[in-house]
């Protein structure tokens, strides 16, 4: 009786007895679960396009956050050091094309998957050499101080990280789902073969792909670098997008947004009224949990497609 | 247009093609006249897929050339093919299974969409004039091969003979000059098989396309194709017009099996 007061009444209990503090945890679960998606979207526009599962999205993030803190470290003006890390992530794109995809035409997704990893190894490599591994400072001059809405304090940066997380996203959205350029990525995913017979030419869609994933690897890397600090751990990210990712299924942009908010307001919850009574730190495998407890009922995500084997 | 005659569209020389110890073509010459339907026969394994797909490119040949629309060239190249105008289905159905039949057909118009990215991207003024062009020829390809139904449904739930009919929409939503047909016929029932044949025959009617087709059953093939190739491990053992084949000894010996 004890413990299922502690465990099912008392946190219930707390949560509703002061709403207004319920609101605030709930806003600051939503605005760390924009940044979750953020780093997810980059991992599902790949798989979406390519078929490729890319375990390099959080080295990924890693290496535009350096290769930006690095250029403004030597000088360069924010907006100028920004667009020249999208010119560093599309050349990037270019050479995994060239050096990387383009040899593994028509094989296995494990194959493809084996190369993400290596290539992850090489990006943080390189990306340390390059611009050295001390833990830096980004400053792009968003204020991180609270602002309240209707007595509920709203953090200005997370406030500001979750507009442009959802500016990208939509626009994203319409990128893929409208435009023929969008149609023949999706084709590209579905079947190489096929897509080649059409005449879709497969070097400039993965060019495209990962031109595309590198940009939000930038957002992402600002955003979280500008919170955090960019430091290596900016790669292990990627881990904490895998539970939305599972949670969201593999081949939803809504599904990783979704999934990110969930796992944003759970954790934070969870963290808040039962972490008490479990120790506490539940934030930390709280995410894997419940992608754990999805992978058991509902394997294909929230949104994902579901697999019909034909027989 | 100076080595090859202008009535030739493809001209096949001495194709030869090997994986590893294995001979899948040696020697194939033919040629493709445009406007005629082709048919390639033979029995399981003569080479007859590999061929389609050394016409498109997929496949480059050890030795031997191809010539098309006055070109000569030693292999294909699949982008490049599609953009000179050829053109195919598969054997095991290719279809983008996560979209719509619509969206799949729509995929053939992409080479012929001109509009840069970034624009589409924006998905503004031109770029959306150019996208209800495209989609009214879709819309009427979709009208004659009688697919309305289904435009809006995933195709991996389509029924297989429907699903083949998609792909072939496909293939005809690149307006191309040369379509390669890989057993269009395959799996269907009688009634399907008729339709198919009647939209093979509407199609080199009205649009002039020329086709090579590979087909199994017999009498589809004498019904519907002007000339007929046959295979037999690899090389040609035969050409001619439907009746001519039928009467050829070795093409009754290579299918009743004489050894």
């Amino acid at each position: 009786m004890e413990l299922l007061n502690t465990f099912f009444v008392a946190p219930f209990a707390s949560m509703f007895g002061s709403p207004l503090f319920l609101a605030e945890v709930i806003i600051g679960g939503l605005l760390t679960g924009v940044l979750y998606s953020l780093v997810a979207l980059g991992f599902v526009l790949i798989f979406k396009a390519s078929g490729v599962f890319n375990f390099s999205q959080g080295a990924m993030v890693l290496f535009a956050a350096l290769t930006l803190v690095g250029l403004m470290e030597r000088g360069v003006p924010v907006w100028l050091a920004l667009a020249l890390t999208v010119l560093v992530m599309i050349a990037l794109a270019w050479l995994i094309e060239r050096l990387m995809l383009s040899r593994l035409v028509n094989q296995e997704g494990i194959i493809l998957f084996m190369a993400t990893i290596g290539l992850s190894f090489l990006l943080e490599g390189f990306g340390q050499i390059f611009w050295g591994s001390n833990v830096k400072r980004l400053d792009i001059g968003i204020p991180n101080e609270s602002i309240h809405l209707a007595g509920i304090p709203i953090n200005q940066f997370d406030l500001f990280a979750a507009l442009m997380a959802a500016g990208v996203v939509a626009l994203l959205a319409v990128f893929f789902q409208k435009t023929p350029t969008g149609r023949a990525l999706r084709a590209v995913a579905d079947d190489h073969q096929a897509a080649l017979s059409i005449g879709i030419p497969l070097q400039r869609i993965w060019l495209i792909v990962w031109s595309v994933s590198g940009f939000v690897a930038i957002i992402a890397g600002v955003v979280w670098g500008a919170k955090s600090g960019v430091q290596f751990s900016l790669s292990l990210i990627a881990l904490k997008a895998l539970p939305v990712l599972i949670l969201g299924g593999f081949t939803s942009v809504p599904g990783a947004i979704v999934g990110g908010l969930i796992i944003g307001v759970g954790e934070k919850i969870a963290e808040i009224y039962w972490g008490p009574v479990l120790g506490g730190a539940i934030e930390n495998w709280f995410a894997y949990m419940l992608a754990m407890v999805f992978l058991m009922f509902r394997p294909q995500g929230l949104f994902g497609e579901r697999i019909i084997e034909r027989i | 247009m100076s080595a090859a005659s202008p009535e030739k569209l493809l001209q096949v020389d001495n194709v030869s093609l090997s994986f590893g110890g294995v001979q899948a073509l040696s020697e194939v010459s033919f040629d493709v006249h445009r406007h005629e339907i082709l048919a390639i026969i033979g029995p399981n394994g003569a080479g007859k897929s590999s061929m389609l797909n050394v016409i498109n490119g997929f496949y480059h040949p050890q030795r031997g050339s191809i010539t098309y629309k006055g070109q000569t060239r030693k292999a294909m190249r699949p982008h490049l093919a599609a953009r000179q105008g050829i053109a195919r289905t598969f054997q095991n159905i290719a279809l983008f299974k996560g979209m719509t039949a619509l969206d799949n057909i729509m995929t053939g118009r992409n080479l012929k969409m001109k509009v840069g990215f970034l624009l589409q991207a924006l998905h503004l003024g031109p770029a959306r004039r150019e996208e209800i062009e495209h989609r009214l020829h879709v819309e009427r390809l979709i009208d004659f091969l009688e697919i309305e139904a289904i435009r809006k449904t995933p195709v991996g739930r389509l029924p297989y003979g429907m699903q083949k009919r998609v792909e072939l929409c496909r293939a005809l939503a690149m307006e191309p000059d040369l379509l390669l047909l890989d057993e269009p016929m395959a799996g269907m029932n009688v009634e399907e098989k008729e339709d198919m044949c009647r939209f093979i025959l509407d199609v080199n009617d009205e649009f002039g396309t020329t086709i090579i087709l590979i087909e199994h059953d017999m009498g589809v093939v004498m019904d519907i194709s002007n000339r007929v190739v046959v295979l037999d491990y690899g090389c040609k053992i035969a050409e001619g017009t439907p009746d001519e084949v039928r009467a050829n000894k070795q093409v009754i010996d290579a299918y009743l099996g004489v050894g």
